[in-house]
């Protein structure tokens, strides 16, 4: 392997080199930390939890310096990748014919050659524009937010990880080395999640989402193994453009469940990816990942974790295609699959949504709802649309975790500022806001929706950008990226019920619904938090205060509000009246993104496939009115109602949220308490399994049978061990002893031989010399005897 | 069998003139003496060397064993003073070395007479020839490229780091200062 | 005529003293004396080999030459060495020269 910095085709071996690298810099060489005693100032208020416990604490320039070498990581990795992008996206259409590639031969297992290498095909050309701008705004976010928490560095090396990770899966070729960065954000996000492990809820968050996504990743493993078993090969090239290895997977009977070998497979992947895209009935990880850090959140929610899971998928399209054949057997559905979890999902969690008090869980709901918008998406084979979802997506859904980090972050700082000064006006700086006080948060949470209220005044740039991305989630009309993906999602939908597909139908309407109660829950938290009076006196003395950290918080959110604009506009239908004009002219050839994107899957296994499966397009939908009247209808109505519930006229302090008043007081719980589903796996899945591990494995495996066992074989141990020490006292240190005994004896006799007497020596040479020539001569005279 | 001429009788006398000078050597007493054996025994030897035809080497013989080492070895007797030192002339092993040596000269002269007198004597020359090689042809032998140049000028390589290796060794480091 | 044989054993004989010389004898330069005996008694064999079976080939000669240099170096050295022990030990018995033992 050879890295040409000229060539593209092995540049992006060093896209993920730079995060990689910070992380071992940081953790090798920066880190270095000191045992203090916890207190309230060194955690800048994030954490309530550390009375009298020793934490250890970097140093300044430890901090400072961990901080400048993970940034440095993902400038380098934005500079690569950028390059990348700009030349990928410079080649136009005809990217994906030729792309950049790289490949060096990995593993040799004897029969074949595992190949390792790096592809830059349209698809991750997108993502590559995607995840290093979120990862930045992120990092650049994080030296604020973090810049009192007492193990910064630490954090600094694992968000590198992380995005060195995602970058990994983002470039790999083969789906090994997918899996592989595929598992380290596993691991990330269990460390990140558990950040802050002194508290109880975080290190059983972490915990959860470990467990919880390794169930599927399990599957997924499955599921990858298998694909190796019937092809050989795990490289997306060799899989995906390959028509024959396409025709053969969906031939070839699965081994079990009567499908064909792709579905089987497919299924098995689509598991990994409802694990680590967080969709139904594994979905309940998301939530209490908010524990973390919120840069954590926003990196799991928006930058990297759960858009894993939707790259997967659309990477693998064709072998999905190939799986849904329905000329072979019962189970021939994994497109289907996809569709119902998707489409399920995106209603039942935006439900939830609904009655969520908790600002950063609301997004949490809201994520996992529009990642079911990606899924159903890709279930009903509109993957160009679902992969500008992902991007939209992922960008203002950044700015909204980091926009409520902020709140967060302002509403502690008020209620610090209220413990201090019990009254007061102005602020001083973040730095010395908490002294020496003792604090206790008690029961008040800066999170709760319920206490805030009227924050537009207290932290206008914040509400600003908050607007902004919550209008692109709830998919206001025309000017937000949010409308443009949503509404390509629902046109591809409508396409194929005008075909007449029933599916299609139920995730048009599921999605439809969800798309209302997207901008109704949107609008209930902006309202809630940005409007009104303040509900508490630490919203009256909310803000992120001056200096440096208020900059680094507010910068990220200004640039991801752009973006959040923006990066519709990249996708905007040619035929949309007026604005496919102006933004996707025929000179550029009509809408940029679909006919960059659609090149990733090569049209020669795509259109033979997809001809196999007629509910599939890869052409761009026509503009057709009802969807895009419906995407209207739904944005629009649900902002209208929840602009006035709670929009214009603001909830007042002590009063109770209007939806119970709407919906009910038993629904509103239902939906607060997530379904019971909590409750149900708590129930089914944890205490079962409590059960088991007391009653069957502890009491009766370890305690009866294992360590029966080992008392047993420890008697049998100890038993043979006093036989051999008296066979050792004898034997083995008779011959021991004797042998060495032996050799000096045998030297102490011998050396008398060494006179120091010349003569004595030659005339042992003499004598030896006559024997010699003795035997000679014997031989000899043999020898003339016999001849 | 073997006829009685001047060659026969030169030859019975050398012989007893070597055998015991080497006896001499390695009997007496006195040293000086010993050395004086010594030069009867080369003398016989050179004589032998006449008797095979071989002038040359006879006078070098002379020159060089009886003129040259012969003299160094009466000096070394006189520097360490050895013939004032009589004490006993053999070691203890003498005896065992007497019977090695005994035994080594059978097993040699069995080697040496069992080819003639045994089955046949295959090897036995019977005539002697008339041409023989001179010191010129000694001579060009030692400097021809084909021959012996190179261990010629290795052996005078080796006579002078012997003679260089000779001083440095006996030089009295006492006398240096003076 | 001399029969090849006669001089070989009286080589023989000669290397024979020689070795009883240099393994019975206490002065370390009565045992240089002997040394030059057996290099003499080779020398005949040398000679004598050379005059019966290749009176035209230089070698024997030649190698005969050889041995007086490496006498001649022998002899000048071994007696520097033996002046040197003398100088150190006041004697020249090899019994007493035996440091090198166990």
């Amino acid at each position: 392997m050879q890295i040409n910095l000229g060539d593209p085709n092995t540049l992006p071996w060093l896209i993920p080199a730079g995060p990689l690298l910070a992380f071992f810099l940081i953790m090798l060489i920066s880190n270095r930390a000191r045992l203090l005693p916890a207190t309230d100032h060194a955690y800048g208020g994030h954490h309530p939890d550390y009375e009298g416990m020793e934490v250890p604490v970097v140093r300044g320039w430890s901090r400072v310096l961990s901080v400048i070498i993970g940034m440095a990581g993902v400038l380098l990795a934005l500079a690569i990748s950028l390059h990348v992008v700009s030349l990928g996206w410079g080649y136009g259409h005809h990217f994906g014919e030729e792309v950049f590639a790289d490949a060096t031969a990995w593993l040799d297992t004897g029969l074949s050659t595992f190949d390792m290498g790096v592809l830059v095909d349209p698809l991750t050309v997108i993502m590559l524009f995607m995840v290093p701008i979120a990862v930045l705004g992120i990092f650049i976010y994080s030296i604020g937010y973090m810049a009192h928490d007492p193990r910064q560095s630490r954090f600094f090396a694992l968000i590198s990880l992380f995005a060195g990770a995602m970058l990994t899966l983002v470039v790999a070729d083969n789906l090994l080395l997918l899996f592989v960065g595929w598992e380290v954000m596993g691991l990330c996000s269990y460390l990140l999640i558990g950040f802050w492990f002194e508290k109880e809820s975080a290190s059983a968050a972490a915990v959860k989402a470990f467990t919880t996504t390794r169930v599927a990743d399990v599957i997924m493993l499955l599921g990858i193994v298998y694909l190796y078993l019937e092809t050989g090969t795990l490289s997306f090239r060799e899989i995906l453009y390959n028509p024959a290895v396409l025709q053969e997977l969906a031939t070839t009977p699965a081994i079990i469940l009567g499908g064909s070998a792709a579905a089987l497979i497919s299924v098995f992947l689509i598991a990994g990816t409802i694990g680590k895209s967080a969709q139904f009935p594994l979905h309940v990880w998301l939530p209490d990942a908010m524990e973390g850090p919120t840069p954590v959140s926003a990196m799991i929610h928006a930058a990297a974790m759960v858009s894993a899971g939707i790259y997967a998928i659309i990477r693998l399209f064709p072998l999905f295609v190939a799986g849904a054949d329905p000329h072979h057997g019962l189970f021939n559905g994994p497109l289907l699959l996809m569709a119902l979890v998707g489409a399920g999902t995106a209603l039942f969690a935006a439900t939830i949504a609904l009655a969520q008090n908790d600002v950063k869980r609301v997004l949490a709901y809201s994520t996992i709802s529009q990642l079911g918008f990606m899924m159903a998406a890709l279930g009903i084979g509109a993957w160009v649309a679902a992969a500008f979802h992902l991007i939209t997506h992922a960008f203002f859904k950044a700015l909204l975790f980091m926009a409520s980090g902020s709140v967060i972050h302002g509403m502690e700082h008020g209620e610090h500022h209220v413990h201090e000064h019990g009254h007061h006006d102005d602020h001083d700086d973040l730095g010395d806001h908490n002294g020496h006080e003792d604090d206790h948060h008690g029961p008040f949470d800066p999170q709760d929706m319920m206490n805030m209220g009227g924050l537009q005044q207290r932290m206008p740039v914040t509400f600003i950008t908050f607007l902004i991305g919550g209008f692109s989630l709830a998919g206001f009309p025309l000017l937000t990226a949010g409308f443009w993906s949503k509404d390509e999602i629902l046109a591809d939908a409508w396409l194929g019920v005008t075909h007449g597909y029933l599916p299609h139908a139920l995730v048009f309407i599921l999605l439809a619904l969800a798309a209302f109660l997207t901008a109704f829950y949107t609008m209930r938290q902006l309202g809630l938090t940005f409007r009104g009076e303040p509900r508490t006196e630490a919203a009256r003395h909310a803000g992120l205060g001056r200096g440096i950290i208020s900059v680094t918080m507010t910068l990220p959110l200004l640039g991801l509000a752009v973006f959040a604009i923006l990066a519709g506009f990249l996708g905007v239908p040619e035929d949309f009246p007026l604005f496919g004009a102006l933004f996707s002219p025929e000179a550029v050839g009509g809408n940029r993104f679909h006919h960059f994107v659609i090149e990733t899957l090569p049209h020669n296994s795509a259109t033979e496939f997809f001809a196999a499966v007629p509910d599939m397009q890869v052409s761009a939908p026509p503009f057709m009115l009802v969807p895009v009247a419906t995407s209207f209808i739904v944005a629009l109505g649900g902002l209208y109602l929840g602009h006035r519930m709670y929009w214009r006229r603001p909830l007042r302090a002590g009063e109770t949220d209007p939806l119970i008043r709407v919906l009910g007081a038993e629904v509103h719980e239902t939906l607060r308490r997530k379904y019971y589903l909590d409750e149900l796996y708590e129930r089914v899945f944890v205490r079962p399994s409590f059960w088991f591990a007391h009653r069957a494995v502890d009491e009766f495996l370890d305690r009866g049978l294992i360590d029966g066992i080992l008392h047993l074989v420890g008697r049998v141990f100890t038993w043979i061990g006093d036989l051999l020490k008296v066979l050792n006292s004898w034997l083995i240190d008779g011959v021991g002893d004797g042998i060495p005994e032996g050799i000096v004896a045998l030297g102490l006799r011998l050396r008398h031989l060494q006179t120091g007497r010349v003569q004595q020596y030659l005339l042992y040479i003499a004598i030896a010399a006559i024997l010699i020539g003795i035997v000679f001569a014997a031989s000899a005279g043999a020898m003339v005897t016999a001849g | 069998m073997i006829e009685l001429n001047a060659q026969t009788i030169a030859f019975a006398i050398l012989s007893v003139l070597v055998l015991g000078g080497g006896l001499g050597v390695v009997t007496t007493r006195n040293l000086v003496h010993g050395a004086l054996w010594l030069v009867l025994s080369l003398l016989g030897v050179a004589g032998y060397f006449v008797l095979l035809s071989a002038p040359f080497l006879a006078a070098v013989q002379v020159l060089v064993y009886i003129g040259a080492i012969a003299i160094l070895i009466v000096f070394a007797v006189m520097l360490t003073r050895s013939m004032t030192s009589l004490g006993e002339v053999r070691n203890r092993q003498w005896w065992l070395s007497a019977i090695t040596v005994i035994l080594l000269f059978l097993l040699l002269a069995v080697g040496i007479i069992l080819p003639v007198w045994g089955r046949g004597a295959p090897g036995e020359v019977t005539s002697l020839s008339a041409t023989v090689g001179g010191a010129v042809e000694l001579g060009e032998a030692l400097v021809a490229g084909d021959g012996f140049v190179l261990p010629f000028e290795v052996a005078s390589i080796l006579l002078t780091a012997a003679m260089i290796g000779a001083i440095v060794v006996a030089r009295d480091e006492e006398d240096e200062g003076a | 005529m001399i029969p090849l044989w006669m001089y070989l054993l009286v080589a023989a004989l000669l290397f024979c003293i020689g070795i009883y010389g240099v393994l019975a004898r206490r002065n370390a330069v009565a045992i240089l004396m002997s040394v030059e005996l057996m290099l003499n008694a080779v020398n005949i064999n040398l000679v004598a080999f050379w005059r019966y079976l290749a009176p035209q080939d230089m070698s024997g000669q030649a190698f005969a030459a050889f041995v007086f240099v490496i006498a001649a170096a022998e002899a000048a050295v071994g007696l520097a060495i033996l002046l040197f022990v003398y100088r150190t030990k006041r004697s020249v018995i090899v019994e007493d020269v035996n440091l090198l033992r166990w």
